[in-house]
């Protein structure tokens, strides 16, 4: 790591509009008890109006409000989405003007589900250049769902949010130990969105590839900070399906109460997820005191890409 | 070895395994993609090996010939 980087604080936002497991099996044909089965999933919010950069800036003010800073302080802006509504540009520039930043640099990362812990990881790596960076990750996956017919065991994953962590080289509560990211391009077919064409998940490979390199990743990073995953304290990984979180700290051999989970709540809210349990997360962490402890986020997703990080709270 | 790989196939499984060598274990229903990283995982348990990431395909997984064929190569049998 070429400078020290603190994690200062997280945000998030949710549409309103709850859609239950009820509503959308009568559209799939299936019942509620199968889909909560097959995904641990029992609801999640769906945007109106909303788009992908309005959820953005809503979880950016929230994280820059937490932060107890100004979007003027900012250095630096990164947007991750898999479901912008247009190819270029991207909503980093719309979240940017939402925010008042007329001369910051923005960059848009195109990641479904990897997008904020990739997002993070660079954050982490160029707050020595640009001081306070925001990270975003916003998802507006209803339009996705509504727009084209998808198999019941896809449709009835993804919910909208954003998310967002405002990260710096001022010390702050969490502290960047390492991070660690890879890619792998054999499996770009099996998890793709083209504009004009239904989303396209191979779901057995995907399952089966994410159960097996998330616990690896987070070993990979652990190992470097010569941590063993019985010390970390929380596990924040992207929020794909309850069993795949689940299958993720038995891979560790890890207690699964440390794993957060706030699928049920949400579904998947690709890149947006992570940093969505986070913002859940950090308050409950924050009364009952700081632990000290490692806290380990992780995402996967389409590329296949994926990485994790680790930071002590301090 | 078969005997090795029906016990692993039936503990990840809720359904009783009487099915064909070569019929689908994900079409007829006794394994679906979560089972999938249990089977592996269990494999590589019983045979003391490791499936590489390279090898993760589900077709590979599909039937019991093809996980016997698999075995047959890769595994460990002692």
């Amino acid at each position: 790591m070429p400078d020290t980087s603190f994690i200062h604080a997280f945000g998030a936002y949710l549409p309103d509009r709850v859609v239950t497991n009820a509503e959308l099996a009568s559209q799939l044909g299936c019942t509620p008890e199968w889909m909560e089965t097959v995904s641990g999933i029992r609801e999640r919010r769906w945007a109106g109006v909303e788009t992908v950069a309005d959820l953005g800036t809503f979880a950016a003010r929230d994280c820059l409000q937490r932060a107890g800073i100004e979007a003027s302080q900012l250095g630096l802006l990164i947007v991750s989405s898999g479901s912008a509504e247009r190819r270029f540009p991207g909503p980093a520039s719309t979240v940017a003007a939402a925010l008042g930043l007329n001369a910051t640099p923005v960059i848009d990362l195109p990641l479904a589900s990897a997008g904020s812990i990739f997002g993070l990881a660079l954050a982490s790596q160029l707050t020595g250049t640009y001081g306070d960076v925001l990270v975003v990750a916003a998802e507006k996956m209803s339009a996705v769902v509504q727009g084209a017919a998808l198999d019941q065991n896809t449709a009835i994953l993804f919910g909208d949010g954003a998310g967002a962590a405002m990260v710096s080289s001022r010390p702050g509560p969490f502290e960047v130990l390492d991070s660690v990211l890879h890619t792998d391009g054999a499996y770009r077919d099996d998890l793709t969105l083209d504009w004009g064409s239904p989303l396209h998940m191979k779901g057995l490979t995907v399952i089966l590839q994410a159960a097996r390199k998330l616990p690896a990743v987070i070993g990979e990073v652990l190992e470097r900070q010569k941590i063993a995953p019985k010390d970390v304290t929380q596990f924040l990984v992207h929020q794909a399906n309850q069993n795949l979180i689940m299958r993720v700290a038995k891979g560790l051999g890890t207690d699964p109460a440390l794993m957060y989970s706030n699928v049920a709540k949400y579904g998947n809210t690709s890149s947006a997820s992570m940093f969505i349990a986070a913002a859940e997360w950090e308050p409950s962490r924050l009364s009952s005191g700081p632990s000290g402890g490692p806290v380990v986020f992780a995402g996967f997703g389409a590329g296949f890409n994926w990485g994790a990080l680790v930071a002590r709270s301090s | 070895m078969r005997d090795r790989l029906l016990k692993v196939l039936q503990k990840v499984t809720t359904e009783p395994v009487n099915i064909g060598d070569d019929d689908s274990l994900f079409e007829s229903g006794l394994l679906d993609s979560f089972a999938l990283p249990d089977l592996v995982s269990g494999l590589e348990e019983e045979f003391s090996f490791k499936v590489p990431d390279a090898d993760l395909n589900p077709r590979k997984f599909d039937s019991i010939a093809r996980i016997e064929a698999y075995l047959s190569e890769h595994a460990n049998h002692a």
